[in-house]
């Protein structure tokens, strides 16, 4: 139900009507349907599940949540405290 | 042509095993059939002075071809594997490594090997010969020689393939003291590579999976490097090779067996990134796959350091790495440590593993 | 699994947890209805990290533990007939129904195949014509779009050997049970990651609304957990009750229309039966008329004889929250990962094998 995992698209093409990939995850090659996200480009990431495209990965959105934790105190005090004493 | 069964008795020259293209039962009746197979294929790779004599059974002299003053060690397996092909191996070699580790990881030498071959009537001659010659190869590369064999053909359908068995015959010094009863807390875990390449290269192989990778099964013999790791470490406590059930299992066992606990650094152990991916897609745990060519080593404290550069000097320990320790308590429990300070049991593997989809 | 937190996700985890540490002032439970977050969970033993006043309650997020005795019977039944090639997500072949489970069914004879994406089971009818292949369709809203569009495409290639056994089951039905059970303790929900990936998140805005209870759509990576529980965590103490999307990396409002639109075409809402809870209404999918030559049920009518479930088996409390599995009688003595008494410890994140293989040591 949950398993889902990015992987980025290297190749579109259709099988029998049907629009097909070939989804890279780290050097794993699936054939994955992106019938469910048919606006799938070669080079973006998509979440997949059971053979399936289930998303693409908002690049915007994961911006998103950097914000959230940002807005967090104890987040900057420890996460970017650390970063600036750190390397 | 093919020639009809009966005629083949009154034959005096040999049949060339390429004029047929399946194993037929006549392979296994031990008939002129068997008798050519026997001698154009399984002596012509994998023959020695024991083996080509060509008795009901070999001799072994004690202070000839078994030295005197050492004890005994052997061991079986029998392979099944599906597919028999598979990227980094096949069945023959996994045939060969699979009993000289098992042989070895007692702190053994393994010399002589028996195979026995259970093959389905119509079973591909070409691909009999392709295990066998790597069975030869994987052999060679072991320094071992199969001094006893036997071949039987089923009916179609009453087998699948091609099954092989294999005994190993090897010996050790007399006081030895290496097996699972004999970790001691402050030990060290060392793990000599990476895991679940060999399961996820069968689990590819089968090709139902649509996916497809560079990942390569690692079976290879180790008693090279078992017998350079002794040479200059006589206090190893431990040897296990983590076959079916994978690393967990393995050293489930063992902590069973010396009744005491090991905790394992999650961070610490090797995973190749493909195999980790290929393991989250299929919903797989690298944790449980099975390796066949990799061992786990226990050894005193002190030692680790040492072993560690002697087994990475070794092209079949490259990646290795200290993965965890051996504690009193808790006994008989394998605690997992994750990067973020939290631990988790890890038990043996229950039935087979089956891939998750949540 | 072997790791694969690299070092910025655990700094960002330990932060996460400081974070909820200090703005913790009181006792809630926080349920999450996904297995894959039950799994994350324990595999990075994330209850460990949090103070003692949260309490992670491990909902009936495993689909394959709710697939009803009476559905695990059928698929028994219907890969017993000669000729059918039964085909499952792996996990489901341990599950205890009546008369046996699919892993022993296979052991007697029958063509029971492991798939990992119903398209490879549309492959199979493609490449068997001379046989039936059957679809155990299992799983929450995030594995409906593919079975959608296996079937659209089935219909499309004139496929009269693939069927399906609809087994779908939805999560905002689940929610309003819980919610609406005289003896609900939950407080705030973390919302599954990948099934609002398909749907958004709009549907969970009148539930959240309605029974005052927030929630957080999460992920499964430990910092995104460590998020979905700061973000339930602050709302709690702050007195809201609102739905904030902590995975906005590939959750949207609305979702993925496509997706939900292929979903629409082929399925229905109906009722169905959760295992170890009971009914809920219009919880699970059934095809619509239009596809119903799609329907293994229908197209293998089998009667069933009377089921009978183990009677030590409290799965449904547990699947509620309502009981601990360590406080079930037969938990780790009769009823272990290798002889499951009911769905919950066959599943590698059902809660009480989760408990089993996670926590024995405690």
């Amino acid at each position: 139900m949950c398993l889902g995992i990015p992987g980025i698209v290297t190749e579109i093409y259709e099988v029998d009507g049907i629009l097909m990939s070939q989804v890279d995850f780290d050097g794993v090659r699936q054939e994955v349907c992106l019938a469910t996200t048919p606006e799938a480009q070669v080079g973006q990431y998509v979440l997949v599940h059971a053979g399936f495209a289930l998303n693409l990965l908002s690049d915007t959105e994961a911006n998103e949540t950097l914000k959230i934790l940002k807005d967090l105190e104890a987040f900057n005090r420890n996460y970017y405290g650390e970063q600036a004493s750190g390397e | 042509m093919e020639e009809s069964l009966s005629n083949l008795q009154n034959f005096s020259c040999p049949m060339p095993i390429s004029h047929h293209e399946t194993v037929l039962i006549g392979h296994g009746s031990g008939g002129t059939l068997t008798h050519d197979l026997i001698r154009n294929l399984f002596q012509k790779q994998l023959g020695n002075p024991i083996l080509n004599q060509g008795n009901d059974a070999a001799l072994l002299k004690l202070g000839q071809e078994i030295p005197e003053g050492m004890d005994l060690v052997v061991s079986t397996d029998a392979h099944i594997v599906s597919p028999l092909f598979f990227n980094g191996g096949d069945i023959g070699r996994l045939s060969i490594c699979g009993t000289v580790n098992d042989v070895a990881m007692l702190g053994a030498l393994p010399k002589f090997l028996t195979a026995t071959f259970i093959m389905e009537e119509g079973f591909p001659l070409t691909d009999l010969e392709r295990i066998v010659s790597s069975m030869a190869e994987a052999a060679k590369e072991a320094g071992v020689q199969i001094i006893a064999a036997d071949t039987k053909v089923t009916e179609k359908g009453k087998s699948d393939k091609i099954f092989i068995s294999t005994t190993g015959i090897g010996w050790r010094k007399k006081d030895l003291q290496i097996s699972g009863q004999n970790a001691k807390p402050g030990d060290l875990v060392i793990l000599s590579g990476s895991i679940g390449n060999h399961g996820i290269a069968v689990a590819e192989a089968r090709g139902n999976l649509g996916f497809k990778s560079e990942i390569k099964s690692d079976v290879a013999p180790l008693n090279g490097m078992i017998a350079e790791l002794l040479k200059n470490f006589p206090e190893v406590h431990v040897l296990r090779d983590p076959t079916r059930g994978g690393l967990a299992t393995s050293l489930v066992e063992i902590t069973c067996q010396s009744q005491l606990g090991i905790i394992l650094e999650e961070n610490a152990i090797p995973v190749d990134q493909d195999v980790r991916s290929a393991c989250d897609l299929l919903g797989l745990d690298p944790l449980y796959m099975a390796n066949e060519g990799k061992l786990i080593l226990i050894l005193p404290q002190e030692f680790a350091k040492a072993a560690l550069s002697c087994l990475q000097n070794h092209p079949y320990g490259i990646n290795a790495a200290i993965i965890g320790r051996v504690e009193e308590k808790p006994a008989g429990q394998l605690l997992l440590k994750t990067p973020l300070g939290t631990s988790r049991h890890l038990d043996m593997l229950a039935g087979e593993m089956l891939p998750r989809i949540c | 699994m072997a790791n694969k937190l690299n070092p910025e996700s655990v700094r960002q985890t330990k932060a996460l947890m400081d974070e909820i540490r200090r703005i913790t002032t009181k006792p809630w439970n926080i349920m999450e209805i996904c297995g894959g977050q039950t799994h994350s969970i324990m595999e990075y033993g994330l209850d460990q990290l949090l103070p003692e006043q949260i309490n992670l309650i491990h909902g009936p997020g495993c689909p394959v533990c709710v697939t009803s005795l009476e559905l695990v019977e059928r698929a028994l039944q219907i890969a017993a007939q000669p000729g059918v090639i039964f085909t499952s997500f792996g996990d489901m072949l341990r599950v205890p129904g009546s008369t046996g489970d699919l892993f022993s069914a296979r052991a007697q004879g029958a063509d029971v195949r492991v798939v990992y994406s119903p398209m490879d089971a549309l492959k199979l009818a493609q490449a068997n014509p001379q046989n039936q292949v059957v679809f155990f369709a299992v799983g929450f809203e995030t594995t409906v779009p593919a079975i959608a569009a296996s079937i659209l495409h089935a219909q499309k290639l004139g496929l009269d050997n693939f069927s399906i056994l609809p087994a779908n089951v939805l999560v905002p039905p689940a929610m309003h049970a819980i919610l609406q059970s005289p003896d609900n303790r939950v407080n705030a929900f973390l919302a599954a990651g990948h099934v609002c990936a398909i749907m958004g998140y709009h549907e969970y805005e009148p539930i959240a609304q309605k029974y005052r209870t927030p929630m957080a759509i999460t992920g499964f990576d430990p910092a995104d957990l460590a998020l979905g529980i700061l973000l339930c965590v602050r709302q709690l103490e702050e007195g809201r009750a609102e739905v904030e999307n902590g995975y906005p990396r590939y959750v949207s409002h609305e979702g993925n229309k496509t997706a939900q639109a292929m979903m629409a075409k082929v399925f229905k809402a109906v009722d169905r039966q959760w295992r170890g809870i009971g009914l809920i209404p219009k919880s699970g999918l059934g095809l619509r008329d239009e596809f119903q030559a799609f329907d293994a049920s229908i197209r293998f009518d089998i009667e069933l004889a009377q089921l009978q479930e183990s009677e030590l088996c409290i799965a449904g409390q547990v699947l509620r929250g309502l009981s601990k599995p360590s406080q079930c009688p037969a938990f780790g003595t009769i009823c272990t990962p290798s002889n499951p008494l009911g769905a919950p410890m066959v599943s590698g994140e059902g809660a009480c094998a989760a408990t089993y293989r996670y926590h024995k040591v405690n």
